[in-house]
């Protein structure tokens, strides 16, 4: 009697002792990971609006000892930037549409049943994610011989396709009811105004989770602006913000190695944390719009086939 | 004779397929139109490079070009292994990579588990987009976050001499680094990685926690009995996933954050921070190819191992 009295309450989520337990250090676990997860983020927005002698002075504080915005007003004069900010826009918007035009093409192309040869082409893209020909040879290709060195395209055309998005989107299509394209065939529609009038308009969930990875992946580019490009103005964020970094650890090193003080050598550390809350502003301000399209595109793909 | 029978009905058949591969084509032709661009891409900037491989077995002379540099058979390959880094680099890649597998894994089975037992579910939302937030950022600016916590004037310099214990110069002392490294990459990838295991929780059929339910199992009991196991296979898949690129590095978290810092090389030199300042510092640009293509053989070959065994041992977790 009284057992089963125990068993209702648990259906109804009241919970034994022991549940309450497991609830209650699964929220404690959650919230201090969480804190742990946001603690770099406030260090860095805090030291940005801290005033240069008293981050000097008291190290770096979670919360500032004196407020100052003096450090981005010196950012946003110098321009660098600025300008960092217009060739990341730049190879985000372009290299975007580009890689979605050319990857939406090949998936549409072999996603389709009657296509003969799709499974060879399946394999001649899925090879590609198996084998790499690696560092040098890339290196050459694009340095020596396409000469794409200090150019913005060194940064859009080498990563155009990525193999991983392609199938996803290759799944997607897949998924869009043959009767759609077949009833429009019989009406005479080309191919061509199949893929434009009904499949993308009916995958546009599907097409926004891909852009946003591949925008998210140009938006992020440090790799090849660190091999390509060495003149400044052709920086993208990411790598100016890898530039700053080695400047700090190499004050560093030096004034270490010197025994010098080291609050002497650095008076600037105030504009690169505010170089890098600008650099991360706008992800962090449309991460709460989008975050569902990631989580969705990572678990379309995790299913096998 | 029988034999010229043969012969004229294989070029027979040929002469078919040709036109069926021209028929092909033109009766579908708009939708090869659509691959061209795809092809053209994948040919130079993946195929190409691939050919470009016989530089891992040249005397490589970048004036003289693959075509014309002497072929050096293996040498590249035995000045590789005998350089007294190669040892270093090959143990500091494989044992970080396994502790980022082994505690990334941890974590993220973790996060999910436990936004598993919560009932708000404003509270899940919240939580979980927190979590996943490091996950979009780029390796440079995670380096850059670092600055501020492990610099000598950093949060944990400045709370350990509150605390009155000793400081630690963290650019100086390569033995906490694998810690360090560690737990930058949960700091970026746990969160996003618990979403896989999330899933897979919400796939497990509510009458199985029914039935434990009226068993009397409780909430722990049915953590630790139900959702854990279930878990195992999502675990073992992940882990095929990654067999193959134990011999690849994290190049993006390691060298933003060490750079050229030789003090912490010790611990934090991996296969290809070596093979990258091979290749800007000294230009051995033959030796550099013979890591890539070594990394590519065993890795290729890893994949095709580890799929045949995982097909044998549980057939649903084989990838093809």
């Amino acid at each position: 009697m009284q057992d089963t009295r125990r068993r209702r309450r648990q259906y109804l989520g009241a919970g034994t002792l022991d549940d309450v337990a497991v609830v209650g250090s699964s929220y404690g676990i959650l919230t201090l990971l969480a804190i742990l997860c946001l603690i770099p983020f406030v260090l860095v927005v805090a030291s940005s609006f801290t005033d240069e002698l008293s981050l000097i002075r008291d190290g770096y504080r979670l919360i500032p000892a004196k407020l100052s915005a003096y450090a981005y007003e010196v950012i946003i004069e110098a321009g660098i930037v600025t300008r960092a900010y217009g060739v990341t826009i730049f190879i985000t918007a372009v290299g975007t549409a580009l890689s979605m035009a050319v990857t939406c093409g090949i998936a549409y192309a072999i996603s389709i049943n009657g296509l003969r040869y799709r499974n060879q082409l399946s394999f001649f893209v899925y090879f590609t994610m198996l084998f790499h020909g690696g560092l040098v040879p890339t290196y050459l290709l694009i340095a020596k011989y396409l000469h794409m060195k200090n150019t913005l395209w060194v940064m859009i055309l080498p990563v155009l396709v990525n193999p991983w998005n392609m199938f996803l989107l290759r799944n997607f299509f897949k998924t869009v009811p043959a009767e759609l394209p077949e009833s429009a065939k019989m009406d005479g529609a080309t191919d061509m105004h199949i893929l434009f009038r009904i499949v993308v308009p009916v995958s546009l969930p599907a097409m926004a989770t891909i852009g946003l990875f591949y925008a998210l992946g140009f938006w992020n580019e440090w790799f090849r602006a660190m091999l390509f490009i060495d003149r400044e103005r052709l920086y993208p964020l990411q790598y100016l913000i890898m530039r700053i970094i080695r400047n700090i650890q190499f004050v560093d090193q030096v004034a270490t190695e010197a025994g010098i003080d080291t609050s002497t050598f650095m008076p600037d550390y105030s504009a690169r944390m505010a170089t890098a809350v600008l650099t991360i502003g706008p992800i962090v301000l449309i991460y709460p719009f989008v975050q569902r399209y990631f989580v969705k595109g990572l678990l379309v793909g995790s299913i096998k086939g | 004779v029988p034999s010229q029978s043969a012969t004229s009905r294989t070029a027979r058949h040929a002469a078919a397929r040709r036109q069926g591969l021209f028929r092909e084509l033109s009766a579908n032709r708009s939708l090869y139109l659509l691959t061209i661009p795809a092809i053209a891409f994948f040919v130079l900037f993946e195929y190409v490079p691939m050919a470009g491989i016989v530089i891992a077995f040249q005397d490589f002379s970048i004036i003289k070009g693959p075509f014309r540099s002497a072929f050096n058979n293996f040498k590249n390959f035995s000045v590789l292994f005998e350089a007294p880094a190669f040892q270093r680099v090959v143990f500091n890649t494989l044992f970080l990579n396994t502790l980022f597998l082994a505690f990334g894994m941890f974590f993220s089975i973790l996060i999910a588990v436990l936004l598993n037992e919560v009932g708000s579910r404003s509270y899940k939302k919240v939580a979980q987009s927190v979590l996943i937030l490091p996950h979009f950022l780029s390796w440079t600016i995670v380096a850059m976050f670092a600055v501020p916590m492990l610099s000598s004037e950093g949060l944990i310099n400045v709370t350990l001499l509150r605390l009155g214990l000793r400081p630690v110069s963290f650019y100086r002392t390569p033995e906490v680094w694998p810690i360090v490294l560690v737990v930058m990459n949960v700091w970026k990838g746990a969160g996003f990685g618990s979403i896989i295991y999330l899933a897979t929780i919400a796939g497990i059929s509510g009458e199985v926690f029914e039935a434990a339910l009226i068993d009397g199992a409780n909430r722990w009991q049915r953590m630790v009995r139900i959702t854990l196991p279930m878990l195992k296979s999502t675990a073992v898949l992940l882990l095929l996933l990654n067999v193959g690129t134990v011999f690849y590095g994290n190049f993006g978290l390691i060298y933003p954050m060490v750079g050229n810092n030789s003090f912490l090389f010790k611990t934090t030199d991996i296969i290809d921070t070596y093979v990258y300042r091979a290749l800007v510092e000294l230009g051995d640009l033959g030796m550099s190819a013979a890591v890539g293509l070594s990394q590519s053989a065993i890795g290729f070959a890893l994949v095709l191992g580890t799929n045949a065994l995982a097909r044998k041992l549980t057939p649903e977790s084989a990838i093809f």
